[in-house]
């Protein structure tokens, strides 16, 4: 087990967030954005037989948020080791 | 073979399989009870997450009220799924690191006080047992038209099979029968899906099938949907938004926040080894969940698309009643569904006018259970489904009963009233918790407050305004103090729940809705199922201003934020 500085401490931290924050601005505008406010103009364009916002709404969003855990649990382990603050 | 011997032999199989292994992998101690040991791996542990999650709000009814509110019903599915990339990105890391038992133990810990962690427990009994209501809707939907009874009666068999199921294992018994559950359940819901989109567009994926075009022509699906729907006189399949975009808004954060708040979730993320493992865990469990999620939509479209070829068969050529095929008469004898002649003509029509409408209940609950029965499959898919309904539901109701009982027994009695109790008599007290909660939750629910799906999302509601904010400020501030903690929670959830009571009535019993289940009184036009994430804000309101006039939580509790914060020097979960 490896101790932080307090600075590095806050370093880990505040990557950790930046990471987090920019994973929230896909997840929100996956679900709320495709799937409810921007939803009348993305029916507009047809995907074989789903109006676009539907699509994103019922099916499209779920398949990134499975994707946007993948890739945080990937970057944060890179980050965990960066810091030597990983469990091995 | 018949329908029905051939449905009790798959449900009697799937059972004797989950009660053999919940009686091998008996919990010994404690923390077996609880965490299962802390030694589960992430594949198993999201397989397992997955099945405590979905319960019978996902697999019996939510693919039904989609089939019947088109697209508003996609607040169920990015709302159930949302919630798992909070949960796994801002707090199933930090409470792994934290390594405690229950969520009131965090709770308790993080703002220094006994208080808090009452609150905490009282909460988490609130959201949970409203939770279980639906499941037992559910469990009795379910019993009800396996057994060919009325509704009252499948609700008392479901309560009797899911105490003794649930007392007789704890988290470890439940770990390993979960999979086992998730794997019948997902057979169940994939299978038949599978079957229904091969016969009506020829693609045997059911999320490709939704958006293909329908055998033997060029329309997709989806067209011809939206255009049988409107000649009817019901709102376009595919655009028909539920009430307003602002309270669908609502709708999908409170039940993404609510996800991320719910204890019988979190607490499986006590149960992985490392803090790395909480994080793909999550990520496992949406996979998992996704399988169905993503099939659900299509699902309720084909039986939408299904239910209606049946009833009337061309434009104008309606099913006379005499012909109504089995699934119509059993579904009868359970009362969900109802017929009126009001032209006298011995054939059914279906119409969006209530005046024409002959179809004068449909409870959606009844669509996913019905929907292979409809579409003719042969009678091992409908038996499988039957199975699959019940592991949804069990598979859930144990893991909520699990909560229940270790807020009251090691929170409430160990934790604060009698600390000297010794494990047997804890374990005991467990039990009887359990019991006690199945006994209301199933009283509860022989009047339930909305369909399952409707009831659990209230539950989530509860959560999102209550659990989820306190949690999250443990995490995120370093300024939150206990009067602030304790207010927000107290605050969050008396908002959620006077406006639910308000409207639903106290305790679900809807004669004493003051104010009446009806839209011109909702504020800003959000429903009271979408109501939490309004509860979730004063929450963090109230918290915020009370901690700024109020003194800092001591240098310890500063210093216990920051070691969660990082992840290395997790040790299993334990009692300290």
């Amino acid at each position: 087990m490896s101790q932080l500085s307090h600075d590095r401490a806050k370093a880990y931290w505040r990557r950790n967030l930046a990471l987090v924050g920019k994973l929230l601005v896909i997840w929100f505008v996956v679900s709320y954005g495709c799937g409810i406010l921007f939803v009348d103009a993305l029916n507009e364009i047809q995907l074989r037989g789903f109006k676009l916002g539907f699509w994103f709404a019922q099916q499209g969003s779920i398949y990134v948020f499975v994707g946007l855990i993948f890739y945080y649990t990937r970057k944060m382990g890179q980050l965990d080791r960066e810091f030597g603050v990983d469990e091995d | 073979m018949d329908l029905k011997p051939l449905t009790y032999l798959v449900v009697g199989a799937t059972f004797a399989l989950y009660i053999g292994i919940a009686l091998w992998s008996r919990a010994g101690s404690t923390k077996d009870f609880y965490v299962a040991g802390g030694g589960v791996h992430p594949i198993a542990n999201g397989m397992a997450t997955a099945a405590d999650w979905m319960s019978a709000a996902s697999f019996i009814s939510m693919a039904g009220l989609i089939a019947f509110m088109g697209y508003g019903g996609s607040v169920f599915l990015m709302g159930w799924t949302g919630g798992f990339v909070i949960l796994a990105m801002l707090l199933a890391p930090y409470l792994r690191k934290y390594g405690k038992f229950t969520v009131p133990e965090f709770i308790g810990d993080r703002f220094y006080s006994n208080a808090a962690r009452a609150v905490a427990v009282v909460c988490l009994i609130i959201c949970s047992v409203t939770y279980v209501i639906g499941q037992m809707k559910g469990v009795g939907v379910a019993f009800s038209r396996f057994l060919e009874v009325d509704y009252a009666t499948g609700l008392l068999v479901g309560m009797a099979i899911v105490l003794f199921y649930a007392v007789l294992g704890g988290m470890k018994g439940i770990t390993y029968t979960q999979i086992a559950q998730y794997c019948v359940l997902i057979m169940a819901y994939t299978i038949p899906a599978i079957f229904i989109s091969l016969q009506l567009t020829g693609n045997p994926f059911p999320q490709l099938g939704l958006g293909a075009t329908l055998s033997g022509g060029d329309t997709f699906l989806l067209d011809k949907l939206d255009q049988m729907v409107t000649e009817l006189g019901f709102a376009e399949y595919t655009t028909d938004v539920r009430l307003s975009g602002l309270n669908m808004f609502a709708y999908t954060a409170s039940l993404m926040i609510g996800t991320a708040g719910l204890p019988h979730v979190i607490i499986r993320f006590f149960t992985v080894p490392k803090v790395r493992d909480a994080r793909s865990s999550a990520g496992w469990a949406l996979v998992f969940i996704a399988i169905l999620y993503t099939t659900a939509p299509a699902v309720a479209g084909m039986a939408r698309l299904n239910l209606m070829q049946t009833i009337e068969p061309s434009p104008g050529e309606h099913l006379a009643y005499e012909q109504r095929p089995q699934w119509f008469k059993n579904w009868e004898t359970t009362g969900l569904l109802e017929f009126e002649d009001k032209n006298a003509d011995g054939r059914i029509q279906y119409s969006a006018d209530s005046a024409v409408n002959e179809m004068v209940k449909v409870d959606p609950d009844i669509m996913v259970l019905a929907n292979p029965e409809i579409a003719q499959l042969p009678n091992w898919v409908i038996a499988l489904v039957a199975a699959g309904g019940l592991a949804a539901a069990l598979s859930t109701a144990a893991g909520l009963l699990l909560a229940i009982a270790s807020a009251i027994s090691h929170d409430l009695l160990k934790g604060m009233i009698a600390p000297s109790i010794n494990e047997r008599q804890e374990l005991m007290a467990s039990r009887i918790a359990m019991a006690v909660a199945i006994a209301c939750a199933g009283y509860l629910g022989l009047n339930p407050p909305d369909f399952a799906a409707g009831t659990v999302a209230l539950a989530f509601g509860l959560a999102a305004s209550s659990i989820f904010p306190a949690l999250m400020m443990g995490i995120f501030s370093q300024r939150v103090n206990k009067e602030g903690a304790i207010a927000g929670m107290v605050a969050g959830i008396g908002v959620t729940l006077f406006y639910v009571f308000q409207h639903k009535g106290i305790m679900f019993i809807s004669s004493t809705a003051f104010l009446g289940d009806m839209p011109a009184n909702w504020f800003l036009g959000i429903e009271p199922n979408a109501f939490g994430v309004v509860g979730a804000l004063v929450n963090f309101t109230v918290a915020f201003s009370v901690s700024s006039l109020t003194t800092k939580p001591p240098e310890s509790i500063i210093e216990l934020v920051e070691s969660i914060r990082v992840p290395s020097g997790a040790g299993s979960a334990n009692d300290h």
